[in-house]
């Protein structure tokens, strides 16, 4: 029978490869996409949770979830388009413009 | 039997997936891996019987997001492979792999639960949309508001940012361009 640790490792498995992504990555798009790939297993735990305790509160908390990452891509996509004009390169590497 | 074949499925198949967004050095492979994880990801919300946060997971991560994803591509140069100089291989996957370790044995370890107790509990008979409804417009109405507008501001930080007078840069400086008009002008008088 499928319980909630099933899900909860589920979710955590998926969690740490958006973060080896997010170390991994240099290119600030596929960043992007490592985050939304955190975000996601997120979501899972909180509908598992939910599920299984019965209880409304943590779909309510991925439905807020979903909001914020939507808006965080509307803007962040943006940011990216206006750096991609001005540096011609979305690379992390490049963009180091402080030297000291 | 279903739910099991079900669950086995999904979560083989959005780790496989979710490697590939993480590994990949093609953008497009990258997108298209990422959405498809994410059809899958709505399918263990309709296993755990959050229909619509799955319905919500469809529209909202794979039509929307996903569709502004690939408009911005248009303005990157999608089909080149990305070079990226990944100087610590081995470190980062032995920090992934040890955060990883430790999640899971957080999650996997027994919690003392008993003493949870629902707040908002499910109404079997009303369906899982119109439960959702009912907290949502009563418990959580401020902070549907506040997401509202936040929304709104996000929108218009896209357009501002992304839709404002294409054809030329944002962001170099706009009088040094009117200057030289003017010079140019002179010159022609």
């Amino acid at each position: 029978m499928i319980g909630l640790s099933h899900y909860l490792v589920v979710s955590a498995l998926l969690f740490s490869i958006g973060l080896m992504g997010v170390l991994r990555r240099r290119n600030l798009l596929m960043l992007f996409f490592a985050t939304e790939v955190m975000l996601n297993a997120v979501n899972i735990a909180f509908a598992a949770i939910s599920h299984f305790y019965n209880d409304l509160t943590g779909q309510m908390f991925a439905f807020f979830i979903i909001a914020i990452a939507a808006s965080e891509v509307a803007v962040g996509l943006g940011i990216l388009i206006v750096l991609y004009k001005k540096q011609g390169s979305l690379d992390l590497d490049e963009l180091t413009t402080m030297k000291g | 039997m279903y739910e099991q074949i079900a669950f086995y499925l999904f979560s083989m198949l959005t780790v496989i997936l979710f490697l590939i967004t993480v590994m990949s050095k093609n953008v497009l492979y990258a997108m298209t891996s990422l959405a498809s994880g994410m059809v899958l990801i709505s399918g263990f919300f309709f296993i755990l019987g959050a229909e619509f946060l799955g319905v919500v997971q469809l529209i909202v991560y794979v039509g929307a997001v996903m569709a502004l994803y690939s408009f911005a591509m248009m303005f990157f140069d999608a089909t080149r492979s990305i070079k990226e100089k990944n100087t610590s291989s081995a470190l980062v996957f032995l920090l992934g792999g040890m955060s990883a370790l430790v999640l899971v044995l957080m999650f996997a370890a027994p919690i003392f639960s008993e003493n949870i107790q629902a707040l908002y509990p499910m109404h079997p008979e009303a369906g899982n949309a119109q439960d959702v409804g009912i907290v949502l417009f009563t418990k959580y109405l401020i902070p549907f508001e506040v997401a509202a507008v936040m929304l709104l501001v996000a929108m218009i930080a896209g357009i501002i940012l992304a839709g404002k007078k294409m054809d030329r840069s944002l962001t170099q400086d706009m009088s040094v361009d009117m200057e030289k008009e003017i010079m140019i002008q002179k010159d022609a008088k």
